[in-house]
Parts: C-alpha cells; structure tokens; sequence
C-alpha cells in the first residue's frame, strides 16, 4: 500500500507541480494516475522513488516512510519504468534486464538465468538475450523494461507512460499481455497516463489530476465512467462514456444457438440451414470462420464451402464478456447477429443487438456502476 | 627522388645510428616518449574535467574556451612557449627544448580531449541515465556503468585526434631543437639531403598511421557494440530486423556517427556541443 | 632585422611599423596558400561528395581513406609532396596541394553528408514535380546543403590558417616566417614582437575568412535567415 499524505510539491521557480495530494494506491492493484499534461502525474510518481523531494507531506509504502531508507536502497526495491523504456545502449538485452540483481550481488550466471526467465515471462524468446537495444523495435524494448522492472522481484511497480511510445495496435497487445501479467504476479502498481482509455482498462482505481496538481477524481474506472465528480472529470472522462460504461457491465443476456455449417460441406446443405440468407461456417473444431451468404438465387460459384467465400467481418464476443463487446459484436456483424465463443475460441451461440440493448433498457446497465468484468 | 628515400631508409646504419647521432630506432622511441608524456599529462587533466563538467552540465563555457585554443596557429604557440620557458630552465641535456615543447603538446592536446570527453558524456541518453538512478544506482555507479561506456566513442574521438595532433606537433617541435623524427626533416633540410628529409617524413606519416591504428583497435575492443552499432550476425538471429536496423542507423546522420568504421570515428567533428570540430593534426 | 622597437610582447606594433611591407607581404601570401586550397578543394569534393552519396558503397571507401588522409601530419605532407609531384621542395605549390588533399578529405563527407541530410520528402516532392536528376541537384540538393557545406568549409579554412604557417619552418615565407624570426632573435633572451605578431594576424585572418564564408552563406541561404529571425 502506497499512501500520499498532504504531499505538496513546488519546483524552485514556483511551479506548485502537485497540491496537497492524500491518496492511497491499495496492495496488489493498479492505480492509474492519469490527467492532462503538465498535471503532475509523473512528479507524484517520481516522488514515491524519491527521484523527486517533496516539498511537504510523507509518502508511506507500507506504512513506512520512503525517507526512512537510504535513496538508492529505496529504489532497488521498487520497480520502475519509463516512456521509450530508458534501455542502457550499451548493454545486451539480458543484462539490460539484470540490472539490479547484478546491483545487489547476485552473481551472474543466476542473474542471466532470473533475465531470461523473466524475458519469456514478457513475451521476448530467450534468444534476444544477446541482442542490444538498438536491435529491437519499440514494443520490444518496452517490454524489455518491463522485465527489466521485476528482475528483482519488487512489490512495488512505478510505470511512467509506458506504453505511450507505440503504435496503437502495439499498445492494446501490450496492455493486455500487462493485465495478464499483473493477474499471476499481484504487484503493487502506480501507472502514469494521459490517455483515459488506457486509465479504463488498466486501473483498479483511476485518481484523475488537474492542472496544477489538484486530485480531481478518485475511483474504479466504471464509477468514473458513470459518475464524473465535476465538470473537469466530466470533459476530460470524455464523449462515449456512456458507451464505454457497458464495457464494465457484464452480459448477461441470452445466448441463442446459431446454426452452422463445416468448411467443405455443400452448398445446397447451407442453403438448408441459412437464416435470413446469412449462414456461420466453423472449422472442424467448431471455431467461427466466417459468414457465408446465401441471397436468393444467388449463384455462388463452386459446390462445397469454401474460405474464400466467406465473410470474415464482425467482432468475436467472449462467453461471460461485457455488454460492450457483446453489442460490438452484434453491430460489426454482418449477419446482425453477434458471435459468442468460448475460451478456446469455439462457438457458444449468438446474440443480436436487439437483445442486447433490451438488457440495458431493463437493467439500466450504462448509468449504474458494475464490477469489472 | 623516391630512389634517395628508398637509399636513406635501407642504409642500416641510419637505423642502428653511429656514435654520435641516434638511429632512427631510437628517434621513434624518443618521439613516441614526448608523445606519450604529453598525453598522459593531458589525458589527466582534461578527462577527469570533462567528466566532472560533462556529469554535473556545468562550465560548459570553459569547453567553448578550450575550443577557441585551437585557432591559435600550433607553430606560433610552440615557438611562444619555447622562447618564453626555455631561458627559466637551466637544465641539462634535453631539459630547455623537452620542457616547453610539452607544454605546448599538452595544451594542443587537451581541447579534443575536454571538448569530446564532455560531449560524451553530456550526450548519453538522458533516458538511460534516469533510469540508472531510478534503478538505485549511486551517483558513481551512473557515471561507472552507464555514462561512461555510453560516452566511450566520443572519447576515443577526443583521444585519437589529440594524439594525432601531438604526433605532428612533436614532429615540428624538433625545429627548436627536441629530438624525435622530426630532426631528420629539419637536419635533411639544412644539410640538402633530400633522403633523409622525406624519409623523416615518411616515418611521421607511418607511426602517425599506426598509433591510431593501435588505438581504433583498441577502441573496437572497449567500445560496447550496443553503442558502436557493430551488431554480430550470431545475435542477430536471422531474422531480417538487424539488418533493417543497422541500414536505418547508416542513413541517419546521428546514426553514421556511430555506426561506421573506425577511421570516421576518430575524425568525426563533435557537432553536438563543441562546434569547432574536425581539425587537421598540425 | 634588430628593430627600434623593445622586446616585449606589446612591442608588436612597434615591429609592424618597422617591416610593415614585409609582413603584409608575408600575409598577403599566407591568405592564398590558405584560400587557394579551399577552393580547389571544393571544387573536387562537390562531385565525389554526389558519387558517395548517389553510390552507398562509395561512402564507407570515401570515409576510410579521408580518416587515412587525415592521420598523416602536414609537415611530413609538404616534404612528400615533392615526391608526388616532382616539385622542388621550397615551392609554394606543395603546400597548397598538402593543404588541398585535407580540404577534400574533410569536405567530401560534409558534401556527402549534406546532400544526405536534404529530407526525402522534399527529394520526392522535386521528383514529383517532374525534375530530372541534375536539376534536382542544382535546385534542391545543393542549395539545402549550403549551410552544411559552409560549416566545412569554415573549418577547413581556419585549420588551413594554422597549417600554413608550419610551412614556414621549411623555409616557405608566410606569417610562419614571423614565428622563425622571433625564434632566431630570441637567442639572447626572449624577442616577443614577430611570434606575438603573427600569432595576433593568423588568428585575425582566421576571423576574417571565417567571416566571409559565414557571410557568403548566409547570401546563399535567404529562406534560413527568415526562420532564424522569427
Ligand atoms: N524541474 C522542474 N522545474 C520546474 N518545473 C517543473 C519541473 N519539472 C516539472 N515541472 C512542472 O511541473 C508541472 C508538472 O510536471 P509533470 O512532469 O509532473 O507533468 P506530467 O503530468 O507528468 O505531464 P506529461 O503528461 O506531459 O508528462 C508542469 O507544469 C511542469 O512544467
Ligand atoms: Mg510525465
């Protein structure tokens, strides 16, 4: 547990960076600082490692003092990663890594050993342990700070817009591989963002900053969502919020069976069975493929089902997912019925938007807070 | 002409020397001596202080200072000094020529050293040091594990071309009468004996060669190739991102500077901060 | 040579006044031993410069034997010349082909470099618009490189000011010839005024072609005086 009590902060020039911040970020969570720039979110955070000195008020891990404890040792044992991943250049991935075991006197076969390890554990083959920084892309070194941040095992995790530095399709792999991450190692995680929508999916708790350092807003992602404390929260939250909410709701609407046909069975069976001119195709193993249409008279060339036929547009909806990805799937798809599989990717049934949005009018799901899904 | 070269080096009595005049044996010791003198005494001054400025990011005008030695034209400097300083020493032996000429080698050779050792270390990625300190690491350990071998090219480029530098200047430092091979070029003039001038010469320019041969090896040796850019093939691991990488470095000009070979490294001007860079050895 | 004037260091206007056709003769010919090579120099790197960069595998050819060039000190330069060019050893002409061999060493890969650093865009635009190879040089290339290239030719200059005067030590007469006087007359004590003088008018005429070239850039380059004056 990490608690700022009444912690001020201002530069020599009179820039007060953060005002009178009392929050806590519980054990074994993700508490998200996020806000616009220049809010002082990554002076808080580098105050918790003492990187930066408060002016005034404690900051406690674990009911002891940081102060207490001489800096450096401090740091040791917290992690901490930064935007671009601050790699050391001239040193090879796995020492990269090793860092501060090396730091504190392991020696450096298990060092290496603990690297790789932990590189695998951050989705990185063990054969980049040799490679330089120079030698990786941008995803790849960002993980590498990860690792880099638990090598020695910290309870404590401080993350400086870690992931803002990739593209978008990086990021959300990253993001998840994160939540995964965080779900086997339980660490204590103070998380800086500017970008709300990563605030949302990774907080346990989401403290949104002001300019001028001020804590404007401290609550789980869907509280926030659903009940903004002022103006401020309100615009920065943003448009879509109500959308966004059912992201935290989980659904629990009717699944209905859907019927389907086998890659390579014939046509004439899926003229059978098609509903509405539109049919599912599954693979052996009963995994959606795609959508095959089948309009009246409609001659499609060849006799048996074949991939090339098919319609692959439309989301997947996990089983036990939200209201979000349960509507999204039934919009994108082009059936107008959304698909619902299991965890092994076979199919379960599927859902139409209809549905759906009948469980939010009766449940009043978008406006009233859930539990994360 | 070559054929007069060709004669004096072959004579092995120039190299062996007679009673009464060094060989050329004992010239390339006595030049690599005022050489090395000059560097050390350089070196420890003006790479604890680049260090230091480059670390702390202040008296960055002293840098500028230093620069600004180097528009003095070497030779006049060289004759300052020696005019100036000799009459103090009432020394033996070598003593009134070694003893100024040093101090004109060691202030031509600390500006390239101050100058790239600050660079350097001014340079590294303020991403990498950050997370030095937020790692734990001491304010030494940074300056140890991180900014130093970070800074390692630049140095070397400071150091080879203050060595350059003092090579030449030793070389014409035997006009106001200091041993070394420069005496064959002044003594081949004065006495018209073509040979041995040009052979002089042409000893300069081989030793010149090979001490920054020796020290480009030794730069390949220390230089961590996560900084030099010189990826092996082995951890590359076949995949085509290296060679993506390595090409990318190649076309960008910060890249270049670090990823080319070693004659580039050695000349390559300090555009960053220190803005007079590349000059010829005198 | 002994002068009216003291021996002290501040003397040397004294001693201008004294030789003052003299120095400005040595002057005048230290100013073309260190401008001529310049110019010759630029004139050969601007077309390798184009092949290394137009070829990638010129470059790395081009950066190792200019890093080579650049290793052989000047003096022993100006005594081997005679040996390439069959001069005799006390003509002018081999200073200037020493000094002219370091002026293409260091300018071809500022040339190369500076047609490199004209951003592709820019070259794809040019491209686009339908300008052939040549007229993408003249147009866009070069002009953008010019301020790259002056920064070379600037220090190319000043190293040459200082470089020129170790000729005089072998005998060739410039301002390195006031350093070898006021060594000759310092026998009996120290004669400060011609090494203070020539130390005082090399790094003047350092200055002043400095001066020039940075002028003659800044001409060159109307569109980089608009951003610098915003
Ligand atoms: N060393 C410093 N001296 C003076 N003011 C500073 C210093 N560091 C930060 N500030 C100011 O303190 C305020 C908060 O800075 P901080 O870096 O914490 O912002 P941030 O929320 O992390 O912003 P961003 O999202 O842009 O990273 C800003 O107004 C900034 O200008
Ligand atoms: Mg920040």
């Amino acid at each position: 547990m990490i608690r700022f009590d009444e912690v001020t902060k201002a530069y020599p020039d009179g820039t007060v960076a953060v005002d009178e911040l009392t929050l806590t970020a519980p054990s074994g969570q993700i508490t998200v600082f996020v806000g616009p720039s220049g809010c002082g979110k990554t002076t808080s955070l580098r105050m918790i490692n003492r990187m930066i000195e408060p002016t005034s008020g404690t900051i406690t891990i674990d009911d002891r003092d940081v102060t207490s404890v001489p800096a450096t040792e401090l740091r040791r044992g917290i992690g901490y990663v930064i935007q671009h991943a601050g790699l050391f250049p001239h040193r090879t991935v796995a020492d990269n890594v090793a860092t501060v075991p090396l730091l504190t006197g392991t020696n450096r076969r298990q060092a290496r050993t603990r690297a790789i390890e932990l590189m695998e554990r951050v989705g990185l083959p063990a054969s980049f342990a040799d490679r330089y920084p120079a030698q990786l892309s941008g995803g790849q070194q960002q993980r590498v700070g990860v690792a880099r941040a638990l090598a020695a095992d910290p309870p404590v995790m401080l993350m400086d817009e870690p992931f803002s530095a990739v593209d978008p399709v990086v990021r959300d792999q990253l993001q998840r591989e994160f939540l995964r991450l965080q779900e086997e190692l339980g660490k204590t995680i103070v998380f800086v963002t500017h970008d709300i929508d990563e605030a949302i999916r990774l907080g346990d708790t989401v403290a949104v900053l002001d300019v001028g350092g001020r804590l404007a807003q401290l609550a789980t992602p869907a509280d926030l969502l659903a009940t903004p404390a002022d103006p401020f929260v309100a615009g920065f939250v943003g448009r879509d919020r109500g959308y966004r909410a059912l992201a935290f709701v989980s659904a629990e609407v009717a699944v209905v069976p859907e019927p389907t046909v086998t890659l390579g069975e014939p046509l004439a069976r899926a003229r059978d069975v098609a509903v509405d001119d539109w049919v599912l195709a599954v693979d052996a193993g009963h995994r959606p493929q795609g959508w095959l249409h089948l309009p009246d008279g409609g001659g499609l060339s060849g006799d048996e089902v074949q991939p090339e036929l098919l319609n692959l547009g439309g989301t997947l909806a996990p089983a036990g997912g939200t209201l979000r990805e349960a509507l999204d799937a039934a919009l994108s798809s082009p059936s107008g019925r959304g698909v619902v599989v299991d965890d092994d990717g076979r199919l379960v049934g599927s859902v139409s938007a209809a549905t759906v949005l009948r469980h939010i009018d009766t449940a009043g799901a978008g406006v009233s807070p859930g539990g994360r899904a | 002409m070559t054929d007069n070269v060709l004669v004096w080096l072959n004579d092995p009595q120039n190299w062996s020397g007679t009673r009464f005049t060094p060989g050329i044996g004992a010239q390339i010791a006595a030049h690599l001596l005022y050489t090395a003198i000059a560097l050390l005494v350089a070196g420890a001054i003006a790479f604890p202080l680049g260090i230091v400025l480059g670390h702390t990011g202040r008296a960055g005008w002293l840098v500028s200072v230093a620069n600004g030695l180097r528009s003095l034209p070497t030779v006049g400097l060289l004759i300052l000094l020696y005019v100036m300083v000799s009459p103090l020493i009432s020394g033996r032996g070598d003593a009134p020529y070694l003893v100024p000429t040093e101090i004109a080698l060691v202030l031509l050779a600390l500006p390239p050293i101050l100058a790239n050792t600050y660079a350097g270390v001014r340079n590294v990625p303020p991403d990498a040091r950050d997370a030095a300190r937020g790692m734990g690491m001491t304010g030494p350990q940074v300056l140890l594990r991180v900014e130093l071998p970070n800074a390692l090219p630049l140095v070397f480029s400071g150091l080879r071309s203050a060595t350059l530098q003092v090579i030449a200047t030793a070389t014409i430092a035997a006009y106001v009468g200091l041993d070394g091979l420069g005496r064959y070029v002044y003594d081949g003039l004065a006495s018209h004996q073509f040979g041995q001038m040009a052979g002089g010469a042409v000893l300069v320019a081989a030793l010149a060669l090979l001490v920054d041969l020796v020290l480009a090896l030794v730069q390949r040796l220390t230089v961590s190739r996560g900084v030099s850019g010189r990826f092996s093939r082995r951890a590359a691991g076949g995949d085509g991102r290296t060679a993506a990488v390595t090409e990318l470095t190649a076309g960008s000009g910060e890249g270049r500077e670090r990823g080319g070979n070693d004659a580039e490294d050695s000349s390559r001007p300090v555009a960053v901060l220190a803005p007079s860079g590349k000059h010829p050895p005198g | 040579m002994t002068s009216a004037a003291g021996s002290a260091p501040w003397d040397l206007f004294g001693y201008f006044a004294d030789h003052r056709g003299q120095v400005l003769e040595l002057l005048w010919s230290h100013t073309w031993l260190s401008v001529l090579p310049v110019v010759i120099g630029l004139l050969v790197s601007l077309p390798i410069g184009w092949l290394a960069r137009r070829y990638r595998w010129v470059y790395p050819s081009v950066v190792s034997v200019t890093g080579l060039l650049y290793t052989i000190p000047s003096l022993a330069l100006f005594v081997i010349m005679p040996m390439l060019l069959g001069t005799q050893i006390l003509d002018p002409v081999n200073v200037v082909a020493a000094l002219t061999v370091y002026t293409v060493a260091l300018l071809v890969r500022v040339v190369a470099d500076g047609l490199a650093a004209v951003p592709d865009d820019v070259m794809q635009s040019a491209t686009a618009m339908g300008l052939t190879r040549f007229q993408r040089l003249r147009k866009v290339e070069l002009p953008l490189a010019v301020p790259v290239i002056a920064a070379g030719l600037r220090v190319a200059t000043v190293a040459n000011v200082s470089l020129v005067a170790i000729a005089g030590t072998i005998g060739i007469p410039e301002l390195g010839q006031l350093f070898i006087i006021g060594f000759q007359l310092s026998v009996n004590g120290p004669y400060y005024p011609p090494i203070v003088l020539g130390i005082v008018l090399c790094v003047l005429l350092a200055l002043v072609l400095d001066g020039l070239i940075v002028l003659g850039s800044r001409w060159a380059t109307p569109w980089q005086r608009v951003v610098a004056a915003r």
